[in-house]
């Protein structure tokens, strides 16, 4: 794994200290980092699950609109971070590692760094309703 | 390449008796290539005294900036190669989203904080944002990376001849970190300093100094010590001493860093007119 980018090593610093879950995705769509309360909606530590490819992601997690029906993976708030360099939110439906369903309220937002390099983009989630077996 | 140190002291500088040992210069370190290419780290006073070994003969110098922090430009004005009409002078600093470095550079550079426009400079000077990336200077091999310090700021990694110096004066890379040091690759700084033959690296603090100034943007010694233990450096220099620090107080705690624990290379408290041969 080559050297992380000063910018996206303090926002996992960052990360690391807030009560709220975050996610924070390189580049390259690598989930990099989730802090401790995103441990609690995703169902696995970050030292157990490690680095994810965006591949692996998309295998791992499901999501559906808040009505419950379908959400492509390009209209999720950290896809259009990391694609469009865009913030973007909305609520939806999400199953964690643990399969249950949570509806959650996301925000995302792209990481620009110094000399115009796009560097990854940090999702925030705020749980609507807790986690119901799915 | 030979390296030498015209000037340790951070912050701000820092003559007088209590520390003519190590100096009371800021930050400023030559860079000699094997050809006589002149890099110049920094340009806090120390480029004062440096300006004058410069010879006749030098036709381009090039000043490095890690940053824009006064310690760190406060000798440019007093640099003597900028009033040389035949001399290119290229000036480097970490790129802005704002300003261009010559702008940035002439809210000092300008009355009424000094009284000569840098466009009144007689040399040809020349500004550059620095590449986040490998480049070459002169046939020197130069890598600069954002690292952890308030501001946009820059390490540096100079090479040549398959032996490199490094260059990271002013680093927290401790700062949040819940283990340090930790993953490598999560770690401020590591990839410019792995296995550097020298390493010239920030360590104003005592830990209980740094307990006070966490997020300053400096480490204490045993932090820098720890990060170039992980970095496999062979040879470390402290840097950056705190204006408060006299001379016994930086012998007191380079000792103790010895003492501490078996350090995996050698251990040498940056003084100003220290010469290291690469």
């Amino acid at each position: 794994m080559p050297q992380q980018p000063i910018e996206l090593i303090l926002t996992r610093q960052w990360a690391s200290y807030l009560a709220v879950p975050v996610w924070v995705m390189g580049e390259n769509g690598h989930l990099s980092y989730y802090n401790e309360p995103a441990e609690a909606v995703l169902g696995r530590r970050f030292d157990e699950a490690g680095e994810m490819p965006a591949e692996e992601l998309a295998t791992i997690f499901q999501t559906t609109r808040e009505d419950g029906s379908r959400l492509n993976s390009e209209s999720l708030p950290i896809n259009i971070a990391l694609l469009e360099r865009r913030p973007a939110h909305l609520r939806h439906r999400f199953r964690g590692l643990d399969g249950q369903w949570r509806l959650v309220d996301v925000s995302a937002f792209p990481i620009e760094g110094q000399g115009g390099r796009h560097l990854g983009a940090v999702a925030i989630f705020w749980e609507v309703e807790p986690g119901t077996e799915g | 390449m030979d390296v030498t140190l015209w000037g340790t002291r951070g912050s701000l500088a820092s003559p007088g008796p209590q520390t003519a040992g190590y100096g009371g210069n800021t930050s400023c370190v030559e860079v000699r290539g094997a050809d006589g290419q002149l890099l110049i780290l920094d340009a806090g006073t120390g480029i004062r005294p440096l300006s004058a070994t410069l010879g006749a003969e030098l036709r381009r110098v090039d000043i490095l900036l890690t940053h824009l922090h006064m310690d760190h430009i406060q000798g440019l004005g007093f640099f003597a190669g900028l009033y040389k009409p035949d001399l290119e002078v290229h000036v480097w600093g970490p790129p802005s989203t704002t300003l261009h470095l010559r702008d940035r550079l002439a809210r000092y550079l300008s009355p009424p904080l000094f009284p000569v426009q840098m466009r009144d400079l007689p040399s040809r000077l020349m500004l550059h944002d620095v590449p986040l990336s490998d480049f070459e200077i002169e046939a020197m091999g130069i890598k600069a990376s954002l690292v952890c310090h308030p501001g946009p700021t820059v390490g540096y990694r100079i090479s040549e001849n398959g032996k490199a110096v490094v260059y990271l004066p002013d680093h927290e890379p401790a700062l949040g970190a819940r283990r340090f040091p930790g993953d490598a690759n999560w770690t401020s700084g590591f990839e410019l300093a792995e296995e550097a033959d020298l390493l010239i690296h920030d360590a104003q603090y005592t830990p209980e100094e740094y307990a006070e100034h966490i997020g300053w943007g400096h480490s204490s010694l045993p932090q820098a010590l720890a990060f170039a233990a992980k970095a496999a450096a062979q040879e470390v220099v402290t840097f950056h001493h705190d204006p408060q620090h006299n001379d016994a107080m930086l012998d007191r705690m380079v000792e103790q860093a010895r003492r501490a624990v078996k350090l995996p290379f050698t251990l040498v408290g940056g003084t100003e007119g220290a010469t290291f041969a690469l």
